[in-house]
């Protein structure tokens, strides 16, 4: 990666709550490449929002609080930007498109009208060239009687043609960066592709980067170059796409990986990960996966029937992991991988 | 489905509602009295007429003369303007300043919203009618300094409602998609938000109307309000009140009117409640 449009460094986001500080993001790491497509993958409540919202810097303050790291935009600072140049930053240079298209329009103007005041906020052009452009833009992204369309209001549109509204007001401005935060979610199948199709277009069209965030698997796997696995406010494994899904390190990603339908003929049962996530506010130290580990646990088992020194586990309790490079541009964070194949290299 | 259908919706809801038009339909018919007075009644409502003082209702003057022999007619449609007009512009002036008071405490939060709402709760502390009394007593009694001071001493519901609407809404999806896409402040406030609250102010403003035409009404009919002999429907009063034993209609059709505007404009306003009302759809 020598070129970076985007470059997130060691970010780390935290909530003032009245129950005390609960951290959000622990150091989250990665870049985006112009024209590239960056998948980020995890569960509910791993940061993957916070993480978008955080570039952006649309996240209310109080109660985030930004601790420490930047979130570089072609090798500038947006944190410390001030709010003004902030909106010209957003919409222009990055925009976001959101997971519910239902809620994120505004029930009480029509959507051309939406479309057209990206072209007015940012003084790109006066109120009628506006319009037309909003019109010629929903034509683009296909919504069907585009003309007719943008004189109504969104409760009169259906679930994929607001998110073809919502991606055609993500994209007005021809921004470098398009962050998707589950753009296909709320949409039913046969549309979800449908729209992935247009963002993938769009995008190979516009030549813009996209940060897909999703918690599907077969998403990423189909439209992003990279992939990063984030679990509990960490990016836990970052490789090229077909990397990870070829050769997974860190036991959160294999295990992932194996609970997808279809990996195993004939079994019944999909294999899943024990446990559960640890609470957000009460991290416990060491390795955020420890508990839930399938190498720990067979380590422990190998220290109990006596192969294994007591040392062996000590690590992972103790230390976070930091990312190691297994391979060119795949990272993962594992002690146990680290000792089994990484230092081998 | 058509645009605007949701205004539309709301419009045959309000259709259906027999008292709401019915309020509806008193104040048009008081709205075109005052529009085209001159139609109603060919006396000047100014013309005194020292022959004809307390005449009682008669063909020449249809609801009688007052103590100067001026036509009661005449000074009531006449009056009707200036009546209407007050209850109008000092709503319009409450709402302007609670809409802005409310949008930014329900925008900005925290000690913003602490500081202007503890504002509205010393300004509810007032016993408004005699604030009025007194601001009046200082600048002078002038329609425009009623309309002003009516509409100053009024604002604090429509602040309270816009601030409780705002805080829900800054919430939204859709808020945070518009700054997304680099909406300022400014904008998000009063192009994304403001048209959001429009609902529940155009009650309160309904409402509001209602409540200005009593107070000018009041101070009116006290002496402090729209001055001799510009008429209004409550310095007619006044002179009904000194002669109510010779000249009921002198009393009778000023108070009617008000009575009647008033309940219009209420009956109006709690029709558009309901028909904006979502939880009311199914009826």
């Amino acid at each position: 990666m020598t070129e970076r449009l985007l470059d997130v460094r060691s970010l780390r986001v935290a909530f003032e709550t009245e129950q005390g500080t609960v951290r959000a993001l622990f150091g989250v790491s990665f870049s985006v490449a112009p024209g590239e497509t960056v998948g980020l993958v995890g569960e509910s409540g791993c940061g993957k929002t916070v993480t978008a919202l955080s570039i952006l810097r649309l996240l209310p303050s109080p109660p985030s609080k930004v601790e420490g790291g930047e979130i570089l935009l072609r090798g500038e600072n947006l944190l410390p930007l001030p709010e003004k140049r902030m909106c010209d930053v957003r919409g222009k240079a990055i925009s976001m498109i959101f997971q519910e298209p239902m809620s994120s329009l505004n029930p009480v103007l029509t959507v051309g009208e939406q479309v057209a005041e990206v072209f007015t906020a940012h003084g790109v052009c006066g109120k009628r060239e506006a319009a037309e452009r909003a019109v010629a833009w929903l034509r683009k992204v296909r919504m069907p009687d585009a003309s007719l369309r943008a004189r109504e209001y969104p409760h009169q549109m259906s679930g994929g043609m607001r998110q073809r509204a919502m991606i055609a007001m993500a994209l007005a401005l021809s921004p470098s960066l398009v962050i998707a935060d589950e753009p296909t979610t709320a949409l039913d199948v046969t549309i979800q592709a449908q729209i992935m199709a247009l963002l993938q277009e769009m995008r190979e069209q516009e030549r813009m980067a996209v940060l897909l965030i999703t918690h599907d698997l077969g998403v990423v796997h189909d439209f992003a170059d990279r992939t990063a696995i984030m679990y509990l406010g960490r990016i836990v494994e970052i490789a090229p796409t077909r990397d990870l899904f070829a050769d997974p390190i860190h036991p959160y990603t294999q295990g992932l990986l194996a609970s997808l339908p279809g990996k195993q003929p004939g079994m019944k049962r999909l294999p899943s990960i024990p446990g559960t996530v640890p609470d957000l506010s009460a991290v416990p130290p060491g390795c955020p996966f420890a508990d839930r580990c399938p190498f720990r646990q067979a380590a422990f088992a190998r220290f109990r029937s006596g192969e294994a020194p007591a040392d062996s586990l000590e690590i992972c309790d103790r230390e976070d992991p930091p990312l190691f490079e297994y391979a060119p541009g795949h990272l993962a964070a594992c002690h146990y991988q680290r000792a089994a194949r990484g230092e081998a290299r | 489905m058509t645009a605007h259908s949701i205004f539309r919706e709301t419009l045959r809801r309000l259709a259906r509602n027999p008292l709401a038009m019915a309020g509806g339909a008193v104040i048009l018919f008081f709205f075109v009295l005052a529009l085209f007075p001159s139609v109603f009644s060919g006396h000047d409502p100014n013309r005194i007429d020292i022959l004809k003082i307390l005449a009682s209702p008669s063909e020449s003057h249809p609801l009688g003369t007052d103590d100067l022999g001026r036509d009661v007619l005449a000074r009531m449609v006449h009056g009707a303007r200036i009546s209407l007009s007050v209850g109008f512009v000092a709503e319009s002036i409450a709402i302007g300043i609670g809409l802005v008071i409310g949008l930014l405490a329900g925008y900005y939060g925290g000690r913003v919203d602490s500081v202007l709402m503890r504002f509205v709760d010393i300004m509810l502390c007032f016993p408004t009618f005699f604030l009025i009394l007194a601001v009046i007593a200082f600048i002078g009694p002038s329609i425009w300094n009623i309309m002003f001071i009516i509409g100053v001493t009024g604002w604090m519901g429509v602040a309270r409602l816009v601030r409780a609407e705002t805080l829900s809404l800054k919430e939204r999806d859709f808020i945070s998609a518009a700054r997304a896409q680099g909406a300022g402040t400014g904008r998000i406030m009063f192009r994304h938000i403001l048209p959001n609250t429009l609902a529940p102010i155009l009650v309160a403003a309904t409402l509001g109307v209602a409540g200005a035409i009593l107070v000018e009404s009041g101070l009116s009919f006290l002496g402090i309000g729209v001055q001799p002999p510009t008429p209004s429907w409550g310095n007619i009063l006044t002179a009904g009140k000194d002669n109510i034993e010779f000249a009921w209609w002198l009393s009778l059709y000023p108070g009617l009117a008000i009575f009647l505007t008033v309940l219009g404009y209420n009956l109006l306003g709690e029709g558009i409640r309901d028909a904006v009302d979502p939880r009311l759809k199914g009826r």
